[in-house]
């Protein structure tokens, strides 16, 4: 489905979500996270793809965060954030670092979303901060949340102080993350995860931004549903006992 | 199609006078509300189960049946009963006498409970509450169809010989709803033993609800109870309604922004938007609710809840009368207009003694004499087969 525009097999279209938690305009947390989606672009160019970029700025979704933190109700917008992530090949995110850590926007964010919706999904993460005192929050906070939701970071983070917008080691950290997130997206990682291995991992009815909606009837809790007896006391009930 | 209200039993503060009602004004509340449900016209009132402040229904089969008491034709049901933390074998004694008191005009509806600290008050545990509700429902339903039960499981001491008294009505078992939000398993359960099921629509956008149903309606087929059209499926829903639209958004929004649950959440223009929650006239009501066929196909049972988030009991009063009055009787007409010929009705107690009996007499179990230690032996009632039993339940060759 990413190859409708592709010349030829190996060209592919590669959709590449940019998750912002900027709050100014401009933002440099946004501008951090497109330099990341251009260098992305520009590198796929080079290698015969191209990328289609949807960018979410979780700003706009502020209206609608309080009812789905509240009773777990996803409005209109959160609803295209979450269908754009569940679609996306890749994921760019960015952050301010508010003190000491991700923002709250950006944290309540990912907090809400299904356990299962970016399981093997390519990751890049980057985030911005006043000081370089912060340097180490995209690495001690940001990987364990996507490690929680069993993404896939990529090694090189990208975080940008104020001084570090002169620096042009930014750019080729840029550069790196942007590469690395490339070419896990043509690896196929993720695909074959999910293609392959999607059932050993935990899911609920709906999860997964609404696409998991497979029933397995053969389960020791759908032979209890139909008539049937658990094994006695003390043996584990798959499904239940067992991860 | 059955109409009616689902109370979940909240003891709420008001937020507009201030003022949280106490339990015994809570309870009396509730009482008028069913009695005036019947009054309106109205088919069903349902009570919830709950083992905590600030709930008060703690035994529903009590309220039940002074209700059932009280009233002539009123439906008396549960919204729901906890199949997990309570004794599937005092759930079958309860309701069947509850059946027995309302001369069947009664059902229930199981769930399981999302309170994790109640579980463990009742000797259970909430991680297992899934297995813990299927093996509770399997026993309960061998419970009300069999005299005698040799019973052992997982979860529950084991049973030898045990018969759960008083019978069914009839020998009719109560007809039983399955209320589940996204468990595909309790779907299952009903669909498998031709059961109903019932979507509490409250809280979740209709994509679940319409998943869920239609997932229990083939497996109704799949199980051979009829066609996926003919499975039994209930509704819940929620309004405040005013006889103009503008009056409804006003007087309700105080009771919605502090609403337990969703409260402080989204918006009330939100909610509406992404759930089954009417806040308007009666016409946007009627609207709305007729668009619920759309998704889940004809079903049997509407329950409207109409009474939480410390709405005073006049104004529980005014919603009951506007339903009886303005609502329902326009949804009857176009529910009934729009209905496939092939689905049936709602299952009542008479409708259940005819498809078992036909023109015959029903069952009355007549017990046995006591045998002198206050139990029977091994043929209970005086037209079961005798069966030659050990003091231990075990027959014998």
């Amino acid at each position: 489905m990413a190859d409708t525009e592709s010349n030829s097999a190996a060209s592919r279209t590669f959709r590449l979500a940019v998750v912002n938690a900027g709050i100014s305009d401009p933002s440099s947390t946004k501008l951090l996270a497109d330099r990341v989606a251009q260098a992305v672009s520009d590198l796929a160019t080079r290698r015969g793809h191209r990328v289609q970029v949807r960018t979410i700025d979780l700003r706009e979704l502020l209206p609608e965060l309080s009812g789905a933190l509240a009773s777990g109700l996803l409005g209109p917008k959160f609803t295209a954030a979450v269908d754009a992530l569940r679609e996306a090949d890749g994921v760019i995110a960015s952050t301010p670092v508010y003190k000491a850590g991700p923002s709250g926007l950006f944290d309540s964010f990912f907090q809400v979303l299904d356990n299962d919706l970016l399981i093997a999904k390519p990751i890049a993460l980057a985030a911005t901060a006043g000081t370089a005192r912060h340097a180490l929050v995209v690495d001690e906070q940001m990987r364990s949340l996507f490690a929680y939701l069993r993404a896939l970071s990529v090694p090189t983070s990208v975080f940008a102080s104020t001084e570090d917008w002169q620096d042009k080691s930014l750019g080729s950290r840029i550069d790196r993350a942007a590469f690395e997130l490339l070419l896990l997206m043509e690896s196929g990682f993720e695909r074959d995860v999910r293609g392959e291995s999607w059932r050993r991992y935990q899911h609920e009815y709906g999860s997964a931004g609404g696409s998991e909606l497979t029933i397995d009837l053969d389960t020791d809790l759908m032979r209890l549903a139909t008539g049937g007896s658990l094994k006695p006391t003390g043996s584990t009930i798959e499904g239940i006992d067992e991860d | 199609m059955q109409f009616g209200i689902f109370s979940v039993s909240d003891i709420t503060r008001d937020p507009v006078t201030g003022t949280t009602p106490s339990e015994a004004e809570r309870i009396d509340a509730v009482v008028r509300m069913a009695v005036k449900a019947e009054e309106a016209g109205l088919d069903v009132f349902a009570i919830g189960e709950h083992h905590n402040p600030p709930f008060f229904s703690s035994s529903p089969t009590t309220l039940l049946a002074h209700i059932a008491a009280l009233t002539t034709r009123l439906i008396v049901t549960t919204s729901t009963t906890l199949i997990t933390t309570n004794d599937p074998v005092r759930i079958a004694e309860e309701y069947a006498m509850l059946q027995h008191l309302s001369k069947g005009r009664m059902d229930l509806m199981l769930g399981r409970g999302n309170t994790a600290p109640v579980y463990p008050w009742f000797g259970q545990d909430i991680r297992q509450g899934l297995p813990l509700a299927l093996e509770h429902y399997n026993l309960l339903h061998r419970l009300w169809r069999e005299d005698v039960v040799d019973w052992e499981g997982h979860f529950r001491t084991p049973l030898q010989g045990f018969t759960s008294t008083p019978r069914p009505l009839d020998d009719v078992p109560p007809f039983v709803w399955h209320g589940s939000i996204r468990t595909p398993e309790i779907a299952e359960q009903a669909a498998y033993y031709g059961d109903g099921f019932f979507a509490n629509h409250i809280f979740w956008p209709k994509e679940h609800t319409q998943r869920m149903v239609e997932f229990y309606r083939q497996r109704f087929e799949h199980h051979g109870h009829g066609t996926a059209k003919q499975a039994i499926v209930g509704l819940g829903g929620q309004t405040y309604i005013a006889k103009n639209s503008q009056d409804a958004h006003e007087e309700f929004r105080p009771y919605f922004n502090e609403a337990p649950v969703y409260g402080n959440g989204p918006t009330m223009e939100q909610f509406t938007e992404m759930t089954p929650l009417t806040v308007g006239s009666p016409q946007e009501v009627i609207d709305k609710t007729l668009g619920f066929r759309d998704y889940v196909g004809d079903y049997q049972r509407q329950l409207f809840l109409v009474d939480h988030a410390g709405l005073p009991l006049d104004a529980v009063l005014d919603q009951i009368d506007l339903l009886g009055s303005e609502v329902v009787p326009v949804l009857r007409r176009e529910f009934a207009s729009l209905r496939d010929p092939e689905v049936p009705d709602a299952p009542t107690h008479a409708g259940l003694v005819k498809a078992k009996y036909g023109d015959a007499q029903p069952r009355q179990p007549r017990p046995n004499a006591n045998r002198g230690d206050n139990v029977t032996g091994g043929s209970p009632y005086q037209d079961s087969e005798a069966v030659a039993r050990s003091p231990f339940g075990e027959e014998l060759g």
